[in-house]
């Protein structure tokens, strides 16, 4: 008999999660009809290949080969990121025929652009977009601040959920003003009383910020349908996704969008003991968000941007202190329940390698980007597959001749003896399409091991 | 007791330095040496970043701590202006990109530094960069970017101040997330750095005078 979910082991979960990958299934549940015999044997070999990558228990048969792009699918094929933006077949045909051109081992949807229209519906603040304060051929850019003010720890510990949606989400959203006049759902608890909490639904700001959810929420569908097509139609041509959701290290998390860098740096030094609380208290809300959307996409790989802790962010004690527990506590939580962590080491994490290479072996993938890559294999590649390092300005300035150069010295070094996923190292807009090919094409002649 | 104002503010002791400040006002003292003793200070924050003993965190409480005491020193102070600078760095973040954190500490190292920094903030137009050279003849530019488009427009402003005949006597520094010395050829500048204390090593190189 089949063993529960709950009684497997991490290595089963896993087991079970790769499994799922390499069944796909069509919308309607059942087996997937790939395009061809060989698109089949492609997308499982692509699938088998990353999976001995990050298992480090065997060598693959070659050194498997993504490309992480933020917008240059959309530009280089001719288009503004504003039109990637608003018109979702563009955007999807785009990303497919960029996936169709270079064959990658995987590929991260075409979701990058985002829903623009539901951008708009939502009246969000916290990003500035193409014909929103950036101009139509650039990418949208964050809008950093104070959205949680330094005296709200106390709201945010004692209720995330009723914090987020009385405070902070109304902040970032324009559209969601009504939600500072509802009540806690956790005082809906017996007969008498009951319908006061029911009063605030019938005021008209509340009511109008429903409204605005329902439209949002219809172009939020609308928009992931373009996207389902999509990822159904690179599936059957044997090219797997193989991003299976998100989540954030609890420092990025209040570092990023809620106190902003410069707020959780004066929390530091002014309120240490609230932050370390409220740091305790988002672990097991970003390990539940991983997981979840693991479960719900049947993809392991869960992806976790890095930011606020690179070189020089921090030093190391305060690395230690106020970054890594609580980030090695999700790291941890994840791969319990089953995921594979991808952690993005964006800028340079050199000065950290040593301290988070201390992580159960063969569980995780790094995308390392400018950190000293022969000392990231010889600390954290001793127990993580790492993936990346090729850098955006080699993409977008080099000749193809400087970029197979570089990538041989990465198979040469890093892909020694496995344990290495060829890609960039920082998502980017703009490069030569020659060179990102090329990334690709040397790779799978070069990077196979004998 | 001079020197006490200057151990609290570059240990960074927050109570300790207010504190200080607003008994030595309550009891007469120059506001303009209380300012110097501030100088003082964050030139030893300064010196620690470069040494690696402080980060960034630091830095920017630093530089908090130094805004409260200039806000009590300021209705005191006769006319501020007098301070001597070391050179003018133009600073900004160039066209189409809206990221500041970089910009920011590097505007802030050049000033703890003695030089007076033009900040022209972020997503700055080309022309913004060129009529600024010419309006305070500085020597120095600075141009950040976080993104790969800003490789185009950094490479953009560096034209534009050679079209306008100011590339000669100018040096231009680059820096941000992606910035490497294939894109400081790419956009025709003169250096590029990786975080702030090498911004304020290039201006100390190309301004001197210390």
């Amino acid at each position: 008999m089949e063993k529960n979910w709950t009684e497997m082991n991490a290595d089963e979960k896993q087991e079970v999660q790769f499994q799922k990958l390499l069944n796909p299934k069509d919308p309607e549940g059942n087996p997937l009809k790939f395009q061809s015999a060989e698109a089949q044997s492609n997308y499982k070999g692509s699938i088998n290949r990353i999976k001995d990558a990050i298992q480090l228990k065997k060598i693959p048969d070659r050194v498997p080969v993504a490309i992480f792009p933020s917008m240059f699918p959309y530009i280089n094929a001719g288009m503004t990121v504003e039109e990637a933006m608003y018109d979702y077949d563009k955007c999807t045909s785009a990303f497919n025929k960029f996936i169709e051109g270079i064959k990658p081992d995987m590929n991260i949807a075409a979701s990058a652009p985002g829903p623009g229209k539901f951008y708009e519906t939502i009246d969000y603040k916290l990003y500035k977009w193409p014909g929103h304060g950036v101009a139509p051929e650039h990418s949208y850019q964050a809008v950093e601040g104070e959205y949680m003010k330094a005296e709200e720890y106390d709201l945010l510990l004692m209720d995330p959920s009723f914090y987020f949606r009385n405070f902070y989400l109304p902040r970032v959203m324009g559209a969601l003003q009504g939600f500072t006049m509802l009540p806690p759902f956790t005082g809906i608890l017996e007969m008498y009383g009951l319908a006061f909490n029911f009063i605030p639904y019938a005021l008209p700001p509340v009511q109008e910020t429903y409204k605005r959810l329902f439209e949002a929420g219809a172009e939020a569908l609308k928009w992931a349908m373009a996207m389902g097509a999509s990822d159904m139609y690179l599936k059957s041509q044997g090219f797997p996704n193989i991003l299976g959701g998100f989540t954030k290290a609890p420092f990025d998390v209040i570092g990023d969008t809620l106190r902003g860098t410069r707020g959780i740096m004066m929390d530091m030094y002014r309120q240490p003991d609230k932050l370390l609380k409220a740091l305790d208290a988002l672990v097991p809300i970003m390990i539940a968000m991983g997981v979840g959307a693991s479960q719900q996409t049947g993809n392991p790989l869960i992806f976790i941007p890095l930011h606020k802790a690179a070189d020089g962010f921090l030093s190391n004690e305060q690395f230690k202190k106020f970054y890594w527990p609580t980030f090695k506590q999700v790291l941890l939580g994840l791969i319990e329940g089953g995921c594979i962590p991808f952690p993005a080491l964006e800028g340079s994490w050199t000065s950290r390698l040593e301290i988070i290479q201390d992580i159960p072996k063969g569980k995780t993938l790094w995308m390392v980007d400018q950190s000293d890559i022969a000392k990231a294999k010889k600390t954290l590649g001793k127990n993580a597959c790492l993936a990346g390092n090729v850098p955006s300005s080699l993409l977008k300035l080099g000749t193809v001749q400087e970029v197979k150069d570089y990538c041989k010295k990465l198979i040469d070094t890093v892909g020694k003896g496995g344990g290495y996923i060829m890609s960039n190292g920082a998502f980017f807009d703009e490069a030569k399409p020659e060179n990102v090919k090329a990334m690709v094409d040397f790779t799978k002649e070069y990077g196979v091991y004998k | 007791m001079a020197g006490k104002l200057v151990k609290f503010l570059s240990d960074l002791q927050e109570p300790e330095a207010l504190d200080y400040v607003d008994k030595a006002l309550a009891k007469g003292d120059d506001a303009m040496k209380i300012l110097g003793e501030t100088q003082e200070a964050m030139a030893i924050v300064g010196k620690r970043f470069a040494s690696g003993e402080y980060f960034i965190p630091d830095l920017i409480f630093s530089g908090e701590l130094l805004k409260q005491i200039v806000q009590k020193l300021e209705p005191h102070l006769k006319k501020a202006g007098d301070v001597k600078k070391r050179g003018k760095v133009i600073v900004g973040t160039v066209a189409g990109d809206i990221h500041d954190i970089g910009k920011d500490l590097v505007v802030f190292m050049l000033d703890v530094n003695g030089f007076e920094v033009f900040d022209l903030g972020i997503d700055v137009p080309v022309q913004k960069f060129v009529d600024k050279v010419k309006e305070t003849n500085s020597t120095v530019v600075a141009l950040s970017g976080f993104l790969t488009l800003a490789f185009d427009t950094m490479k953009e402003t560096v034209d534009a101040l050679k079209k306008e005949g100011l590339r000669d006597k100018l040096k231009i520094m680059i820096g941000g997330g992606q910035i490497d010395d294939k894109v400081r050829t790419y956009t025709g500048a003169d250096a590029f750095g990786k975080d702030a204390m090498e911004a304020v090593k290039l201006a100390n190189s190309w301004i001197g005078g210390k």
